[in-house]
């Protein structure tokens, strides 16, 4: 096996571990191909067993003959090895770092990983679009399912069933699939039913500089609107950044072509500022100095809560034009794969009680992160530590989890799953036994046979025994839309994470 | 009362402070002799007491009328729109008159009555006696005579203010009480002095003839400055918090670095910084401390109490918390009148000391949420009564002048209302045994202090979660304890009436005849599940009168564990209906 030739020093005695709130552990710290373990060979005290993926950056120290591995994990903990000998403590070291940065996802532990516990029911088969859609079907027959995308040649971020406005056929779509980025042509995101009013998303439409327009994609939009009605557009750019977008052939809707439409600009971040963002916060957690003045001023450059502020200000902004104005909305950025879904699953965590549901999330996730095309693998790559930035790596599912703990702040007890259920979707998305993160895309899923040869997170998850530790007491469903407060006094930091 | 020209003002306006469209409330303003009444078009009242005016300010005229802008000292802002100028005026002029009294017989706490009789009044003011409380701590005993705090007969907290020294003065007498001090421990030969001051300010104090100890003249004692700002630092920087609170629009940013220059949690540390160095000399080394600032009534009584509060679980309950602040905070002279601008003064001598030390209380149950017998809401009332005069614990400067103004026959006392009303201010999560002896040891790395938003927005309910998860935990306590005495109750009937039939068929009798009238059922299934079913169990199970309790304390227990009120509910109501 590979693995074998990565690893120069299986096993180290007398290594001594120190974690933050934890005494310091004596024992044997083993290499295998997919964990650090360490072990102080006595029954009562707990082993650390320590995924290789869930390292983002070592660093090592020698003193004397003395060496120390200080690992930073994905997850934000730091752990610190001391190991005897300056060759095993090298050997270690280099060995981790091959281990952590496998190129090939079919090396990854969710291809080795053999569940300990009996399969009640199957995560992989538990959210299909075809069960999702029965679920609005009932109320609607304005809407149907696509099998345009079947072998993922029309847009290879979208899965392969997609929900469409009835009237638009499958040969419009694939036209209106050229004229939005990366083939990302409006779907189907939430059905209000109260209303019936509805949530779009996609890509930015690819006018370019001389105003291309599609007519098929004007009519797949109108069709979306009542008679008389008008709708919203919401941009998840700047004007500025929209403007500019056209010079590299993408876009915004021009009014003169949508007539129906409003649009509005709500601009969040993106891709290395949320990054760096990130960096800065956790540089600032991590300070020991005790200078109030300096964590307030480092919190504040930081400016994640400045971000939390925004993704959930456009979320609320979103539910309201469903709910308050009784207005359609087609929500898109750039891509259609980051901000967009930020906002869309936001908004229908303030407008339907299901999602505040432990299995309603969990299809929330489900549909409008996986399916929807997050590109998992790219974003979350690397965490806060690591010093090669790659400009694909960005917290924007952290920043989604985080806003969705402060509305649960705010609403204690409309939510069915707790503050820990939240923390676990985290550093799931991070490092993982289970297969349900990995890959961009359902095309790429497909490809790496992730159904066949790894375990869905949600088949674990949803056992009996685990789903009570993510269970809230308190919960009592809360039929209302929920509207959470954005002022920055009720917004405080996530000690959880 | 010679003071209100216009008694009532129809069509007023009150803006909502945060919206940036001027959403607004319509309503009629009423002022009375002691408050200012708004009632809005949906019949809410607003009651702001006069006392708590800080500001009243009128602003410009607008198409739309004048603008008046109200200031309290609970944090409450109030903008009205008055339609008419002079009507607007009339009130301006009032209040400004009605906030600031000149003497003290015109507060409220001296027409404030309460429909109680004289011996109930002198009840309550004798619910808190320090005499008592020394006798508590265990003083005087043979190393103490009644003077000041002990604890556990070795360490003693000691306060004063700071010494006369000047560059070269010494006080021989002054030396020898130290000495005195120091000898009563009989564990430790050493004792430390802590000024709370700057070194910087301590200094400069000595050119005035004032100053600090010298280590020289004073044998076996360990010097210690802390660095607490002073009172018009404190009063500046809450000024400024306030300020950037007040922005409409405020943006994440500017909040922060808006917290940040206020220095307002800086200063909350440095205090709690202090509070801890104190408890950590007495409990690890045995060492006795004394304790001074300038004056000995501002930051002494800020480091002192919350020094206790470590060292001594008595004083996280609420009658110990009165006590506490009965004390370290009124019978030691803190100024409350002066740094609470009670009557029309200097306003220099105005200062948020006893802020601080609520916020710094309210930090430790933050961090120690099962270490308090009392609520968040406990330091808020207590916060609210200290501005509003409306009794008399508050009022004067001084021991002295409180015996002078004769306070105890003219006004009530504070404490037997909190008292009574204990259930609103109760913590759900108080677990009493497992911290009745610890020491706290909070942990002051910055992150860990957060702004106050119920204290500095109390008034301010768009900002506030929506959900309480206390409240929700308290009502269920309530149900359980109403639903054990059910339990009880049937028991109880069952056993009148055993000699008739047999038992199952007259529990379902006696279920059917108690479940309408119950008045406890009427929230969600489980709850009726479960008194279904424990009234069956109860024949086996429960015995005496214990049982009620040990549910009770099973939940208070659960809830310690690391993640608060997750599991443990749910495995109690699953073991209840299972």
């Amino acid at each position: 096996m590979e693995f074998a030739e990565l690893i120069k020093t299986p096993r180290v005695d007398n290594v001594v571990l120190h974690r933050p709130f934890y005494p310091a552990v004596e024992g044997t710290l083993c290499l295998t191909g997919h964990h650090l373990i360490l072990s102080s060979r006595q029954d009562n005290t707990e082993e650390l067993w320590l995924l290789h993926s869930n390292i983002d950056a070592i660093d090592k120290r020698f003193v004397g003959s003395l060496g120390t591995i200080i690992i930073k994990c994905k997850d934000f903990r730091i752990i610190q090895l001391d190991i005897p000998g300056m060759e095993e403590c090298l050997n270690i070291a280099s060995s981790i770092e091959a281990l952590s940065t496998l190129d090939s996802i079919t090396l990854m532990y969710p291809f080795f990983y053999r569940p300990m516990f009996e399969v009640i029911e199957d995560g992989w088969h538990s959210f299909l679009p075809e069960q999702e859609f029965e679920l609005y079907s009932s109320a609607t027959s304005e809407w149907r399912l696509s099998y345009v995308n079947k072998e993922f040649a029309v847009c290879p971020s979208y899965p392969p069933i997609v929900t469409v406005p009835k009237s638009i056929d499958d040969e419009a779509l694939r036209k209106v699939a050229t004229f939005r980025h990366g083939g990302r042509f409006p779907v189907l995101s939430y059905y209000h039913k109260k209303n019936g009013m509805v949530i779009m998303r996609s890509g930015q439409p690819l006018t370019g500089t001389n105003g291309r327009r599609c007519k098929e994609d004007e009519k797949l939009i109108n069709a979306t609107l009542r008679a008389g009605k008008r709708g919203y557009i919401i941009d998840t750019r700047s004007l500025n950044v929209a403007q500019q977008a056209r010079a590299k052939g993408g876009g915004f809707e021009q009014e003169a072509h949508y007539p129906q439409w409003r649009r509005i600009h709500k601009s969040i971040e993106r891709y290395h500022i949320l990054q760096e963002s990130l960096i800065k916060l956790v540089e600032a957690c991590n300070d020991q100095t005790h200078n109030m003045d300096r964590w307030l001023s480092k919190l504040e450059a930081s400016n994640w809560l400045t971000h939390i502020k925004e993704i959930l200000t456009a979320a609320c902004l979103a539910a309201q034009c469903i709910d308050r104005e009784g207005a359609s909305i087609l929500i898109h950025g750039t891509e259609g794969t980051d901000s967009t879904l930020q906002v869309t699953s936001l908004a229908q965590i303030i407008l339907e009680p299901r999602s505040r549901t432990i299995r309603g999330f969990e299809a929330l996730i489900e549909r409008e992160w996986l399916q929807a095309g997050h590109p998992f693998q790219q974003r979350c790559a690397q965490s806060a530590y690591c010093n090669t930035k790659q400009k694909w790596e960005a917290p924007v599912f952290l920043l989604f989890l985080d806003c969705v703990w402060q509305i649960l702040r705010q609403f204690p007890c409309s939510f069915e799953f707790n503050e820990n259920f939240l923390i676990m979707l985290f550093e799931h998305a991070y490092a993982s036994q289970f297969g349900t993160f990995l890959g961009n895309n359902e095309s790429e899923r497909c490809k790496l046979k992730l159904q066949q040869k790894t375990m869905s997170l949600w088949s674990w998850v949803n056992q009996p025994g685990e789903l009570s530790k993510f269970t809230n007491p308190l919960f009592e469903a809360n039929n209302l839309v929920i509207w959470p407060s954005v002022a920055p006094q009720s917004l405080p930091l996530w000690e959880g994470i | 009362m010679e003071h209100i020209r216009t008694t009532k003002v129809e069509q007023v306006k009150l803006l909502d402070r945060f919206s940036t469209s001027n959403k607004s409330l319509t309503g009629t303003l009423y002022l009375t002799a002691t408050h200012l009444l708004f009632i809005d078009s949906h019949q809410k009242e607003t009651w702001i007491l006069h006392h708590h005016i800080a500001s009243v300010e009128k602003l410009a005229l607008t198409t739309s009328g004048c603008p008046l802008v109200i200031q309290c000292k609970n944090f409450r802002t109030v903008h009205f729109i008055v339609p008419r100028e002079r009507d607007c005026h009339d009130i301006y002029n009032s209040l400004l008159q009605l906030s600031k009294q000149a003497k003290y017989e015109d507060l409220y706490a001296f027409s404030y009555n309460p429909k109680q009789n004289d011996s109930e009044r002198l009840q309550g003011w004798q619910l808190i006696d320090l005499a008592e409380e020394y006798k508590r701590m265990g003083v005087p005993n043979s190393h103490w005579q009644l003077s000041d705090a002990n604890r556990d007969y070795k360490a003693a907290i000691c306060r004063c203010s700071q010494p006369l020294s000047g560059f070269s003065a010494r006080c021989l007498e002054d030396e020898h009480l130290l000495q005195a001090i120091s000898k009563a421990n009989p564990v430790n030969r050493y004792m430390y002095v802590m000024d709370t001051r700057p070194k910087l300010n301590a200094m400069a104090n000595r050119a005035a003839g004032k100053g600090y100890e010298n280590e020289d003249n004073y044998s076996n004692i360990r010097f210690q400055f802390v660095g607490i700002e002073n009172i018009h630092v404190m009063r500046s920087s809450l000024q400024k918090l306030l300020e950037v609170n007040g922005t409409k629009g405020l943006s994440v940013n500017d909040f922060y670095s808006g917290l940040e220059s206020s220095g307002w949690l800086r200063h909350i540390k440095a205090v709690m910084d202090a509070a801890i160095f104190l408890a950590k000399a007495i409990t690890v080394e045995n060492a006795s401390v004394l304790v001074h600032c300038s004056d000995g009534w501002d930051r002494t009584s800020q480091v002192c109490s919350l020094g206790s509060l470590l060292l001594d679980s008595y004083y996280r309950t609420i009658k110990g918390f009165m006590v506490l602040i009965e004390k370290d905070w009124i019978s030691f002279g803190h100024k409350f009148s002066e740094r609470c601008g009670h009557l029309d003064g200097d306003p220099k001598e105005v200062s948020p000391v006893f802020t601080q030390f609520l916020e710094c209380v309210w930090h430790l149950t933050e961090q120690f949420p099962q270490a308090f017998e009392f609520s968040e809401a406990f330091l808020l009332q207590i916060h609210e009564h200290i501005h509003s005069c409306q009794f008399g614990n508050f009022l004067g400067n001084c021991q002295k002048e409180r015996e002078e103004l004769k306070l105890k026959e003219k006004t009530y006392s504070l404490w037997p209302f909190l008292l009574e009303d204990q259930k609103k201010y109760l913590n759900p999560l108080y677990s009493s045994k497992s911290h009745r002896f610890t020491v706290l040891e909070p942990n002051t790395i910055s992150f860990n202090f957060k702004f106050w938003r119920n204290m500095y927005h109390q008034f301010d309910r768009t900002l506030h979660p929506r959900q309480s998860v206390f409240n929700i935990i308290m009502n269920m306590n309530e149900q359980n304890e109403q639903l054990e005495k059910d339990i009880k109750d049937l028991e109880s009937k069952i056993k009148q009436r055993k000699n008739k039939q047999t038992d199952g068929i007259l529990t379902k009798e006696l279920l059917h005849s108690v479940h309408p009238e119950s008045p406890t059922l009427k929230t969600s299934l489980c709850f009726k599940e479960q008194t279904l079913l424990p009234v069956n169990d109860a024949l086996r199970t429960i015995e005496g009168s214990s049982l009620a309790d040990n549910r009770y304390s099973e939940y208070a227990e659960e809830f310690s564990k690391s993640e608060p009120a997750v599991v443990s509910l749910e495995y109690g109501v699953a073991r209840m209906t299972c």
